[in-house]
């Protein structure tokens, strides 16, 4: 009880200490995964239209890849991006191996499947009458998207939530492709590791409870704007 | 779109031989049919009759497996441009109206049309007062009663100001008082602005009371065409007449 007690008394005095090391983990994880989630809503969005609103061969074997990819462990991610990433590998020239970047990739890999899938079953769930009248009122494909997308809009971000959940409290991808270097790529996760490796548990509980609080935040933030009804 | 021979000039719209084959099964028979500038013209029919199909394939939204539509005389092309998709509105059998308000709502296929902000909002607030729904104007479309639903709907379709307008069992999902008020607003509307309207019902009395005549519609063919008298006048099949009886019945 002393330990945990002891945790949130540190929480608290690095919350409002305003600890640089602190502040500067908390703001990386934050622009880390926040930038993860943007990538993946911009190369997921599209994607999921596509497999949700288009018929083609091979479709449902896609789809099962992606829902499958739900689910993908971020160790393994992690194992893959650094292969891809590793000085000898095939994007090594690139030199992004143990940087913040690396763990955006990484992240944006963990991520995508959650997009691509949920936002292609939300477009299938569409009725058929909407699109329909959409059609009937005079849309051109442009605008039936947007306004499709509008439709779903909840399912959307429900899926940015799901994303960004994914992201931020993964561990493994951002070891393995961050390095966990210190004031450098080292995020709320692969610190709060190294607390408790180092039996540090004052700190590692400090550092679970800003965590916490953080994806709290952004995802009640999310969440308001969600259920923000349009005219009502 | 290619020029062609029909001489007709009252006629808006011309469907010939048009066939519908879905899944294997033959939706639509060879139907022909005029729809002329400025009538109402009904389409009933039992469930499954095809008279849905036929109204997607008349206002343009599917494509009939064969037979030619002309529009104005002339034979319309494979892919449609959209500028005669402008010239159409269709309600349907629910109102199927999009997560916005009632005025956003209303507005839609205006701002689909890029007409400037201040016609968008002229001809919706004059719709909306046509229908009595002006008060619902900032209200959230999810939230109306069936009525006042089908009235946005309805407003949304007559904003657009087609050349033909289609009503797809507009009453079907509303209660007995709601049709009647209704049926008394749409009659005004259809008296003011004479719009070319094609209503598909399967109740022979709300369609006798805003059509000019009707077609009736039975196993993907068209049976029968005229008034209500000339119709009930005319000599049918048995399948025809019987429907044709259980209808002036109910």
């Amino acid at each position: 009880m002393e330990l945990i007690w002891k945790g949130i008394v540190e929480a608290f005095r690095l919350i409002f200490s305003g600890d640089p090391e602190v502040f500067g983990i908390t703001l990386l994880t934050l622009k880390v995964s926040g930038m993860a989630t943007l990538i993946s809503l911009i190369l997921g969005l599209p994607l999921g239209t596509v497999i949700g609103l288009c018929r083609f061969p091979g479709r449902k074997f896609i789809l099962s890849i992606v829902n499958s990819s739900m689910g993908l462990p971020p160790v393994v991610v992690g194992l893959w991006v650094s292969i891809f990433l590793w000085r000898s590998g095939p994007f090594g020239f690139l030199n992004i191996m143990y940087t913040p970047t690396a763990i955006i990739i990484a992240q944006s890999v963990i991520a995508c499947p959650l997009i691509i899938g949920l936002s292609a079953a939300a477009l299938q769930q569409t009725s058929e009458k909407i699109r329909l009248q959409i059609l009937a009122l005079g849309a051109n494909k442009f605008q039936y998207l947007l306004l499709l997308l509008g439709e779903i809009k909840m399912s959307l971000m429900a899926a940015v939530i799901a994303g960004f959940g994914a992201v931020i409290s993964e561990v493994g991808a951002s070891m393995a492709v961050g390095g966990n270097i210190k004031g450098y790529t080292r995020v709320l996760t692969t610190a709060t590791v190294l607390e408790v490796s180092k039996g540090q548990f004052d700190v590692a509980i400090a550092l679970s409870i800003i965590l916490c609080i953080l994806a709290f935040t952004v995802t009640a933030i999310l969440t308001m704007l969600q259920q923000k009804r349009q005219g009502g | 779109m290619k020029e062609t021979l029909l001489g007709d000039r009252d006629t808006i719209l011309r469907a010939e031989d048009i066939t519908v084959v879905k899944n294997k099964k033959t939706i639509l028979k060879e139907v022909s049919l005029d729809i002329k500038k400025g009538e109402c013209l009904g389409l009933v029919g039992p469930n499954g009759s095809g008279k849905s199909t036929l109204l997607k394939t008349i206002s343009l939204l599917e494509k009939p497996t064969s037979g030619r539509l002309y529009w104005e005389g002339q034979l319309l092309p494979a892919k449609i441009p959209m500028s005669l998709r402008h010239k159409i509105a269709i309600v349907f059998q629910e109102p199927l109206l999009l997560n916005k308000n009632v005025f956003q709502n209303v507005a839609l296929g205006l701002k689909f049309r890029r007409l400037p902000k201040k016609e968008i909002k002229a001809r919706v607030e004059y719709w909306l007062e046509a229908f009595g729904i002006s008060h619902l104007a900032k209200q959230h479309a999810h939230s109306l009663s069936g009525g006042e639903a089908q009235r946005t709907s309805l407003a949304r379709a007559f904003a657009l100001n087609p050349q033909i307008l289609f009503l797809d069992e507009p009453f079907s999902a509303l209660d007995a008082p709601t049709i009647e008020e209704l049926l008394v607003d749409l009659k005004k509307v259809f008296e003011s602005t004479g719009v070319t309207t094609l209503v598909v019902s399967h109740n022979f009395r709300d369609i006798n009371r805003l059509t000019h005549r009707m077609l009736v519609m039975l196993d993907g063919r068209i049976k029968a065409s005229g008034t209500k008298e000339e119709i009930l006048s005319q000599q049918h099949d048995q399948e025809t007449q019987s429907f044709l009886t259980q209808l002036v019945q109910n």
